[in-house]
């Protein structure tokens, strides 16, 4: 990752992307959220999804992954140029976040994310919050889920 | 059939939910599966995070939560789930170990405009350690049908 000071509002990542499968639909809903349309076809089927239907949470946690995996390509990337790599998160929350569409069985969803805003932290002034808006899109071109995060990261060291 | 209909939430209704504990393994698993970051995976690693020592995924915490009002209330009510969620937020951090419950507070109740056959309960979820230390809150408008459509309330 890149200091605070080098990330500019406006700034996009292309977070990658993910197939949905029935079964892990089914495990992760079984483990989270077992609501009858998101662990059982017939009741989904039965459901005003209509179909089963991943949770909401599933479809955001793959975010994560997926942002987790890009965020180490950019560190290995920078260590090959020598560069240093800034320390990032924990994050404090997030908001706004809308589940626009279902995800159904064999959706590929694709994320993306943009940096919304940029401001030094008041409680500690020696790291950035960097805020920013995700969201992924099916492969039919519908948005299916945004949401808004607040992420600590790293300000450049005065000596560097 | 589902007991609870969207008629049976009450504005300033307060329930909790649990208790459920979060063990070091699945902590690690979780992270690994879904929040690889080394905060969430390694003691010796997260010593030297803002976490001060191995806590859970915030996402994690949020699935938890989940779990717990799906077998506390949801499955029980005729649930057609959220259409998002307004706020969260990572208060403190979720340690190994800790006896989580869910206090789940009726913050206002709404019939849906378009849709006489459902209406709106909206939410303030506080996941709570043993102390009652609110470590994460999360606020939803969960989507419930009605008993009768179109009825007052």
């Amino acid at each position: 990752m890149k200091y605070f000071e080098d990330i500019a509002v406006g700034e996009r990542t292309a977070v990658g992307r993910h197939t949905f499968t029935a079964d892990e639909i089914k495990a992760f809903a079984a483990r989270f959220d077992p609501q009858p349309f998101h662990v059982d076809e017939r009741a989904a089927e039965r459901s005003h999804f209509g179909r089963l239907a991943a949770s909401g949470w599933h479809s955001a946690v793959v975010w994560m992954r997926l942002m987790v995996a890009e965020r180490r390509r950019q560190a290995e990337a920078a260590r090959g140029r020598r560069e240093p790599v800034a320390a990032m998160g924990p994050a404090l929350g997030l908001r706004d976040l809308k589940w626009l569409k279902p995800v159904y069985v064999d959706d590929t969803v694709s994320y993306e994310s943009e940096v919304i805003e940029t401001r030094v932290s008041e409680s500690r002034p020696n790291l950035g919050l960097l805020t920013v808006r995700s969201t992924g899109v099916n492969q039919h071109g519908e948005l299916v889920i945004s949401f808004v995060s607040t992420t600590f990261v790293e300000r450049r060291p005065v000596n560097t | 059939m589902p007991k609870r209909h969207w008629e049976d939430f009450k504005p300033g209704a307060v329930d909790v939910y649990g208790p459920r504990l979060v063990t070091r393994e699945e902590i690690v698993a979780f992270a690994a599966e879904f929040d690889p970051q080394p905060m969430h995976l390694d003691e010796t690693a997260a010593a030297g995070t803002l976490l001060g020592g191995l806590a859970a995924s915030g996402w994690h915490s949020c699935c938890i939560l989940m779990r717990i009002i799906a077998d506390g209330f949801i499955n029980e009510t005729s649930s057609m789930g959220a259409p998002g969620v307004d706020e969260v937020r990572w208060l403190k951090p979720l340690r190994p170990g800790t006896r989580v419950r869910v206090r789940t507070t009726v913050l206002e109740t709404r019939a849906s405009n378009s849709r006489p056959e459902i209406g709106f309960v909206k939410c303030l979820f506080e996941l709570l350690d043993e102390q009652d230390g609110v470590l994460t809150t999360l606020t939803s408008p969960l989507m419930i049908r009605r008993r009768q459509a179109g009825a007052g309330a």
